[in-house]
């Protein structure tokens, strides 16, 4: 279960927006954490606490391949992100590194900035804590769910190998 | 046997089993490429455990965003990825001589049809053009790539655009492809194999058919492709290191179709901030600009410095604005130079870099201060994409930019000449 506080965004949110390529020769937690999603919200790296969730509409993550999209995310504390749908490298990446995505078209008309989400990926429901709000969605294949919860591909492909 | 699309087949032959679309398969990877952000990979690569790669005659590395390295931290990465190379033996390193990706692995003969070829940019999708099935991975995924060969895949849908018509005088590939954008927005090919056909595209070169799959991407989808015919046939007989194997869709395979009729299509432009809002030219025209760029994996190849030199020969830029160009690669900066366009496009008030990526992303080499506006040829306009995200960037042709250099405004390459 994944619990957080919510942010709003909106359709197309770039790689770009999620972390400038201005900041990319520097890959390291704590540069790509301080500069995540201030070209769409300059205070948010100030803002964002860890746990909370992203709710987002229409092909969030379009653009780039750069990992250090979902990773700049995951290391600002950001717990889970939902949109009415991903780009296509963006939701592999997000996977890969450990981000939990799921997709849920209408999550973005019906979550406020400031709700509680209570996430349940194996079910694939949204609560939205207090208001008595459930959302649907459609859980992650098998296989993705084992490379989410051995924590991302990385120890995955560790244990395959070993 | 049911017919099938080019992907099925493809990743059919991959993954050693019929596929079709909608399938997951674990596909064994012809070709994967990574430029700097191989350091991101390598680090990944180790945290795996990984002791090798699985096949070092399948990995082209190389440099291309910030070269020469841009800050000490560029340097670094730089550095820990040619160690890496010097360590493991790889033979297929580049360094920062050759250019970008994009252009430096079609003209160096490693991109062959057929292949299932995957890279760590999304703009992979360029090699399409040669009838490859090739798409953008992440850094993690690939260094899985490099340890086992295999990546999971979904085999895609198909969306066919046909495109007819001849284009008319002073448009080209970047018009056509802004136009196909335009229309189906940048969400509009999510997930899917777009196949490219019609008299338009097969009387297009290889460097235009470049274009549209390379901008494949902005539209979503995952391979942008244009079947190999003699064309392409003609391209590789001095380069390929390899042999082709050519594949093309069933002619029966129902997929969803498109069609483009291109013969009236004005020059186009993409507005910011996003690369599907456009417009033909005369809407934009008038609109002041600072900086022009000529470049990048999208428009730096030969034919396009060639038509920007055409419109701005024997004249000058406007003195307010900065024109940049930087060839694609290093092959077609020393054509370029040796047949004149380069000092032809300096004297002009050009400023030439060496090949490579920088200004397209915003990583050095021209970056935009709050308030300023650029015309480039580039693939996307997204806000902060060169610079100061109180910038503009607009995109269009490497004509329609050249105007636009001259006149300090955007400008219709028609009304040049």
């Amino acid at each position: 279960m994944i619990s957080g506080r919510v942010w709003k965004f909106g359709d197309h949110i770039n790689t770009d927006l999620i972390i400038p390529g201005r900041y990319l020769d520097d890959y390291s937690p704590k540069n790509l954490a301080a500069h995540v999603m201030e070209d769409a919200d300059p205070d948010f790296p100030q803002k964002v606490r860890a746990g909370d969730v992203i709710v987002a509409g229409r092909n969030f993550g379009c653009g780039s391949s750069r990992e250090q999209a979902p990773l700049a995310l995951k290391y600002a504390g950001i717990s889970a992100v939902v949109a009415g749908s991903f780009a296509r490298i963006f939701y592999r990446n997000a996977i890969n590194v450990g981000l939990p995505v799921m997709v849920c078209p209408e999550a973005f008309a019906k979550v406020e900035v400031g709700d509680e989400l209570h996430i349940d990926m194996e079910r694939g429901e949204i609560e939205v804590f207090g208001k008595g709000t459930k959302l649907a969605f459609k859980p992650l294949p098998d296989f993705l769910v084992r490379i989410l919860n051995e924590g991302g591909l990385v120890a995955y492909t560790r244990k395959r190998l070993r | 046997m049911a017919a099938m699309t080019f992907a099925e087949k493809v990743l059919s032959r991959a993954c050693g089993r019929d596929a079709r679309a909608g399938d997951i398969v674990t596909a064994k990877i012809d070709l994967a490429m990574s430029h700097e952000n191989a350091a991101l990979v390598l680090r990944s690569f180790k945290e795996m455990g990984a002791k090798s790669i699985w096949d070092k005659d399948k990995v082209v590395l190389l440099f291309d965003h910030r070269v020469p390295a841009s800050t000490i931290k560029a340097a670094e990465s730089h550095q820990v990825v040619r160690d890496f190379v010097r360590s493991e033996h790889i033979p297929m390193f580049y360094d920062l001589r050759e250019g970008v990706c994009h252009q430096v692995l079609p003209e160096k003969g490693h991109i062959l049809p057929g292949m299932l070829v995957v890279g760590t940019d999304s703009h992979t999708t360029t090699y399409g053009a040669l009838g490859a099935f090739a798409t953008g991975i992440g850094a993690t995924e690939m260094a899985a790539v490099w340890a086992t060969g295999e990546l999971w895949l979904k085999v895609p849908e198909t969306m066919r655009l046909r495109l007819e018509g001849v284009l008319p005088k002073h448009t080209s590939a970047k018009d056509v492809v802004l136009r196909v954008i335009g229309d189906l927005g940048s969400d509009g090919a999510d997930y899917k194999c777009l196949e490219f056909v019609g008299r338009t595209v097969e009387q297009f070169s290889i460097a235009s058919r470049m274009v549209l799959s390379n901008m494949s991407v902005e539209m979503g989808a995952k391979a942008g492709i244009c079947f190999a015919d003699q064309r392409t046939f003609d391209f590789l007989r001095p380069i390929a290191r390899g042999t082709p194997m050519p594949l093309i869709s069933d002619p029966g395979v129902e997929v969803e179709e498109l069609s483009f009729d291109l013969s009236d299509l004005p020059p186009q432009v993409a507005k910011p901030h996003s690369v599907d809002n456009v417009v033909a030219v005369d809407e934009a025209e008038g609109i002041p600009i600072d900086q022009a760029f000529i470049g990048s994996c999208t428009n730096g190849r030969m034919e396009d410095l060639v038509a920007a030199e055409r419109i701005l020969r024997g004249k000058q830029v406007k003195h307010s604005v900065r024109l940049i160009v930087a060839p694609a690669s290093r092959e077609v900066y020393i054509e370029a130079s040796e047949a004149g366009v380069l000092s032809s496009l300096a004297r002009a008030g050009a400023v030439i870099l060496n090949p490579g990526c920088g200004p397209c992303l915003g990583a050095h080499e021209g970056l935009l201060a709050p308030g300023e506006r650029c015309i480039a040829t580039t693939n996307r306009n997204f806000r902060g994409r060169m610079g100061s995200p109180a910038a503009e960037v607009y995109l269009a042709s490497p004509e329609t930019v050249a105007a636009s250099a001259l006149m300090g405004e955007i400008a219709d390459p028609r009304e040049m000449g």
